[in-house]
């Protein structure tokens, strides 16, 4: 059976990839992806632990994989508020690169 | 496989359910409402509002827990809950009229702020970490679409994008967090994280998962290092939006915040003290500097709010009953004075015209005695000046960590006030010592009559600033109420 420091590895992994992308992108959309990566490498976390660390006297606990739809839920709901806003952003001012979008100091 | 019905005790969720119901209500109700009767929306909400508030009352004392475990009724989340319907309240008295005169009259509006509220509500009586992140999204996301509400305007869709890039992103951590601290422990109750970390206190993954927690909570109520978004989000998005999130947010974020480290994590204690009162220093100290720097009134309100961030992080170092009762205490406070301040912000503009520069408010006392003063007195009391409540809430707060020993961090606490004093009494210099600007394309037109709601939350704001200041006694009876277990 595969370590459980595997998947932990992995999803650190694709947690720094997609926090890179955050901080790096210019993109609106880019940083929302990076974020996904973020999410996902979260939930990727849940169910490992939930598969490999039974809390003692439970049964049927399903804490973690119910956590990780939710997770997904949300993550699906977060993208489609992002989405609509960087489509409002980019009708009024044809752009989604976030350097650009500064009428406020950073 | 056997399956067992959790005990639902949906009585315990009563005041978050109406609110749910009156959103459905108000969202069914924006498509049969012709244009002109817009505003009888904002009154279903107020009344939807008010009822919660009554059935907040009635599972006082309750101290009872709903859906297995994972939601209380115990006095200290019914206090936030009232503290959270008291801002909303406030909030959609100011906005009504504000929403007409920025010609953004839309019911959404106001399904949106009670969406909010219903996280709101719910972060802040959750006892699992599952359902505090359910609260922290159902209140994230409402909010980022209201602080983009005016389509039109540059300033506020850019607001709702940045707080929309950043709350997503600190809600990455927040997870992550979690996901450590439920590797570590096997669980996401939070009474089950304590049994668990009380067998075993040390562990890498339950520190990373700590600290991983405190940056999700950070972000979310605007802690130093991780308050950059604060500014730019309040001073874009439409004024009263602003006044909700600045206080309602806090209040919730706070609550969960308080839980989480009272109530699972104590056992860490040494471990974490020391850093969270270094962030409150950093924040506070960070929050009035900026604070005295700034000429766009929004934009210091929102550094103000940083500040004041600091202050109640305060508590969380005293920890203890008197930690959470005078956090309990500082919130109510903060929530009235800061929704004082900006509905007379709202108060003083001329229609859709704000006056945002503290120089625009230049003689405003003659033109405006009544919301010059309520702009007076809410500065006044954010600035901790007796008879008001934010004197009473910062001595509360102050004594509490005196008292647990942190008398270092409360000097650094009053020294802030100190400094605050200054920047709280510049708009009120300007409206009262210097002659109105007669070059100002606003003066000539400005409007001697306030909006009858407005002026109806700026009194309420007012005799509550100072009533609490005056006769703090039965609130702080009533936020000395602790945790379900």
């Amino acid at each position: 059976m595969i370590p459980l420091n595997f998947y932990l590895i992995l999803a650190a992994a694709l947690f720094c990839i997609g926090l890179f992308g955050a901080l790096a992108r210019r993109n609106a959309i880019g940083i929302l992806i990076g974020i996904e990566l973020m999410l996902n490498a979260v939930n990727i976390n849940l169910v490992a632990f939930w598969r490999y660390i039974k809390p003692a006297g439970a049964t049927m606990d399903l804490a973690g994989q119910i956590f990780a739809l939710f997770v997904i839920t949300l993550a699906a709901a977060e993208a489609a508020i992002g989405l609509a806003l960087v489509i409002a952003i980019y009708r009024s001012r044809d752009t989604v690169n976030v350097e650009d979008v500064n009428l406020m100091k950073w | 496989m056997s399956l067992s019905v959790p005990d639902l005790n949906l009585r315990i969720v009563v005041p978050a359910l109406i609110v749910s119901i009156t959103a459905l209500v108000v969202l069914l109700g924006e498509l049969v409402t012709p244009a002109a009767r817009k505003r009888w929306l904002g009154y279903t909400s107020l009344i939807g509002l008010l009822i919660a508030v009554g059935a907040t009352f009635g599972l006082w004392d309750a101290h009872a827990t709903a859906f297995g475990g994972m939601i209380a009724a115990d006095n200290f989340g019914l206090f936030l809950t009232l503290v959270i319907l008291l801002g909303a309240l406030l909030s959609v008295l100011l906005s009504v009229d504000f929403l007409r005169a920025h010609q953004v009259e839309h019911g959404e509006y106001y399904m949106l702020v009670l969406s909010a509220v219903v996280g709101m509500i719910v972060m802040a009586t959750a006892t699992d970490l599952i359902v505090i992140f359910l609260g922290l999204e159902l209140l994230s996301l409402p909010l980022y679409i209201l602080a983009a509400f005016k389509r039109e305007d540059g300033p506020s869709l850019e607001a709702g994008l940045k707080y929309f890039l950043l709350g997503a992103f600190s809600s990455a951590f927040f997870l992550y967090g979690i996901a450590f601290v439920f590797g570590a422990t096997g669980a996401t109750n939070l009474t089950k994280i304590a049994a668990a970390i009380a067998k075993n206190p040390s562990g890498d993954l339950l520190l990373v998962g700590a600290g991983l927690l405190l940056v999700g909570f950070a972000f979310k109520v605007a802690l130093v290092p991780f308050h950059w978004w604060t500014p730019d989000v309040y001073a874009g998005a439409p004024t009263a939006v602003t006044a909700f999130m600045s206080v309602a947010v806090k209040a919730a974020a706070f609550g969960a915040f308080f839980r989480a480290f009272f109530v699972a994590l104590p056992g860490l204690a040494m471990d974490w003290r020391a850093l969270v009162a270094l962030i409150a220093v950093l924040t506070m100290t960070l929050g009035n500097v900026a604070a005295l720097l700034q000429s766009n009134i929004k934009r210091m309100l929102a550094y103000s709010s940083i500040a004041h961030a600091g202050y109640i992080l305060v508590a969380l170092v005293a920890m203890g009953a008197q930690g959470s009762s005078s956090a309990l205490f500082y919130l109510l406070a903060y929530t009235l004075t800061n929704l004082g301040a900006f509905g007379a912000v709202i108060a003083l503009s001329d229609g859709a015209r704000e006056r945002l520069e503290i120089g625009d408010y230049a003689g405003a006392a003659q033109k405006q005695p009544f919301a010059a003063a309520a702009l007076t007195i809410c500065l006044l009391s954010l600035a901790g000046f007796p008879p008001f409540a934010g004197f009473v809430g910062k001595f509360l707060i102050f004594s509490a960590a005196v008292e647990t020993g942190w008398a270092w961090l409360a000097v650094i606490g009053v020294l802030n006030s100190l400094v605050s004093v200054y920047f709280y009494l510049r708009p009120v210099v300007q409206m009262y010592m210097t002659e109105a600007q007669p070059g100002w394309d606003g003066s000539a037109t400005l409007t001697t009559r306030i909006a009858p709601l407005v002026a109806l939350a700026l009194a309420i704001a007012v005799v509550g600033v100072l009533a609490l200041g005056l006769f703090p006694t039965p609130a702080i009876a009533l936020a000395t109420g602790g945790f379900v277990r």
